[in-house]
């Protein structure tokens, strides 16, 4: 089933990346293309199969909750493309 | 005294102990040999080599002291998706192009506290998601066999520095195989540990039910004792398994006569090189000749949707953990734009490669309404019947024995062209990651004149079996240590 040029946008909406109209023409070609290599899945008898999260039979691991040091703000804020009185500086979330 | 970077680690380690030459000139032999391949190999994203000597002379005290362990000294390759405090960390990507860590990762500790040598972060794919280092943000990482050539990915910079003599031992990681394709493209021997073995913290996340920290040597003794040094529990990382590690060196020098060796028959498809196959006949009929009972009708069904379930699930919970590259917090960050929302999505088309946005939109797309069950639901039941396939048959056999790759080290650029062909080279160290089970490649001659890779597959936390099987084998081949003309 090949993606449409709007459900490529849509995609690309979700996952928050900007995409020019050539991105948009190759992703629907490459994403369809690899897509339909994955249709032999759906014949695959899963009924009543329980689904893999992850391949370790561990669940709900608790460590203590107990209070530590965290990073110094200096460090952290290091990295930071823009701050302000030793806070990330972003634009408004709500305008 | 000179080209001390052609050791193993362990014969380094036993004339260190024995003062035949210091830790520093041993640096400084690595040093050399970077300064003189490095331009061609492309081994590394950031070369650390004032680090590098000043752990080396760090090394040397210890010696002195007589607090040496076995990596105490010795000059390791760390690939750059591994966190290191201090030293930039960019993952192969313009987006953490200019990321210096604040703290380490548990591995870089755990060789910290080893004493090991720092030579430089290894070039990779941008964010470990491909098979031939091509799609790194710095530029490809060459063949050292072939400069041509791709060294398989992702961790191609590990494995190229290992074989280029730019370091003794490497860390990589591998999700779907990333270390042990290149291992077996490089000629060099790279262990793919069980899911659990070693602690994700501070590995930068790609696929985290998938993602496994492991080690690159030039044979199978500097490889055990490379995981040796970063496995075990670690409370910061809640998947690591709590048991108590077994010591991998044990497990060197052991008869493997009586070991029941399964073959699954699905491996054995088209698309494999002649060579290949011609190499992994001799290597079966290797296997005999030590006494093993080699089993060539095992059959794994679901191995042929394994690439399916992979590049369903990987990118699907990479969608989920890259959406933290907002340019925010840290990394590349564009703000050109009149809004919030825009400074976002510029900063993440400018600052991922093709390949990660590829993958980051196939993964949305598989956990998006209307077609998560028909994808990310359907790919997760099909992981149990590759999981349930494996755990059947290690009811049978001790260890599973396969190709690592279907072909030899490939052309720079023939595969980037088409996505799906790229995938396809991680058709035999798929299954295996996606059970998470841990597994070996080991070189096994050449075809046409490149690297030749096998696979042992070994069941749960049954690393030492893997490593008494290669290491049998890699004694009676007699490959070890075997390096291309640079």
């Amino acid at each position: 089933m090949p993606l449409t040029p709007e459900e490529v946008l849509h995609i690309a909406r979700l996952a928050r990346v900007a995409l020019t109209e050539t991105d948009v023409q190759r992703l629907a070609t490459q994403l369809s293309g690899i897509i339909g290599h994955f249709a032999a899945l759906a014949s695959v008898d899963t009924e009543g199969v329980e689904p893999t999260a992850h391949a370790l039979p561990l669940s709900n691991v608790m460590r203590a909750d107990e209070v530590a040091p965290c990073l110094p703000r200096a460090d952290v804020l290091a990295n930071a493309p823009a701050q302000e009185d030793g806070f990330l500086r972003v634009r408004a979330v709500l305008e | 005294m000179n080209e001390l970077w052609r050791l193993t680690a362990h014969e380094a380690h036993e004339k260190l102990r024995s003062k035949e030459f210091t830790a520093v000139e041993l640096t400084r032999s690595v040093l050399e040999r970077m300064a003189a391949v490095e331009e061609r190999v492309h081994a590394y994203i950031t070369p650390t080599p004032d680090l590098a000597l000043e752990q080396a002379r760090e090394a040397d005290a210890r010696f002195a002291a007589g607090t040496a362990t076995p990596l105490t000294g010795i000059p390791v390759a760390v690939k750059d998706i591994i966190v290191t405090k201090g030293v930039r960390t960019t993952a192969g990507s313009k987006i953490l192009g200019n990321f210096v860590p604040p703290y380490d990762s548990h591995v870089n500790e755990q060789l910290r506290r080893a004493g090991a040598v720092m030579a430089g972060k290894a070039n990779m794919d941008e964010f470990a998601m491909g098979s031939s280092t091509e799609h790194s943000a710095f530029g490809p990482t060459r063949n050292p066999w072939n400069l041509n050539l791709v060294p398989g990915g992702s961790s191609g910079g590990s494995a190229a520095a290992v074989s280029a003599g730019e370091c003794l031992v490497a860390l990589g990681s591998d999700t779907g195989g990333s270390i042990r394709q290149p291992a077996a493209l490089c000629g060099v021997v790279g262990i793919d540990p069980t899911y659990g073995r070693v602690s994700r913290y501070g590995i930068i996340a790609f696929g985290s039910s998938l993602d496994q920290v492991g080690p690159l040597g030039r044979d199978v003794e500097d490889a055990a004792t490379m995981l040796d040094c970063i496995s075990g529990h670690d409370p910061r990382d809640s998947t690591t398994n709590p048991e108590p590690v077994p010591d991998l060196r044990h497990y060197l020098g052991r008869e493997i006569k009586g070991m029941r060796v399964g073959v699954p028959r699905e491996y054995f498809i088209e698309g494999m090189e002649p060579g290949v196959k011609a190499r992994i006949e001799e290597a079966l009929r290797l296997f005999e000749e030590l006494g093993c009972h080699v089993d060539r009708d095992l059959s794994l069904p679901s191995t042929e949707h394994a690439l399916a379930v992979y590049y369903l699930i990987a990118p699907s919970e990479a969608s989920a953990n890259l959406a933290r590259y907002d340019g925010v917090k840290y990394g590349f960050s564009d703000r050109t734009g009149g809004t919030m929302w825009e400074n976002m999505e510029q900063t993440r088309a400018r600052g991922f490669g093709e390949e990660v946005k590829r993958r980051i939109m196939l993964g949305t797309y598989a956990l998006s309404a209307g077609y998560y069950d028909a994808y990310y639901l359907k790919a997760q039941k099909v992981r149990t019947l590759i999981c349930r396939e494996f755990a059947a048959a290690f009811e049978k056999y001790d260890i599973i024995v396969t190709p690592t790759s279907p072909t030899v080290a490939f052309p720079i650029g023939a595969k980037t062209d088409d996505p799906f062909a790229m995938y396809l080279n991680d058709v035999y160290t798929l299954p295996s990651a996606v059970a998470g089970l841990p597994a070996i490649s080991i070189p096994c001659g050449l075809s046409e004149g490149l690297p030749t890779g096998l696979q042992i597959i070994g069941n749960f936390f049954d690393e030492g079996r893997i490593v008494s099987a290669a290491h049998a084998f890699e004694r009676a081949f007699g490959w070890a240590n075997r390096l291309p003309a640079l």
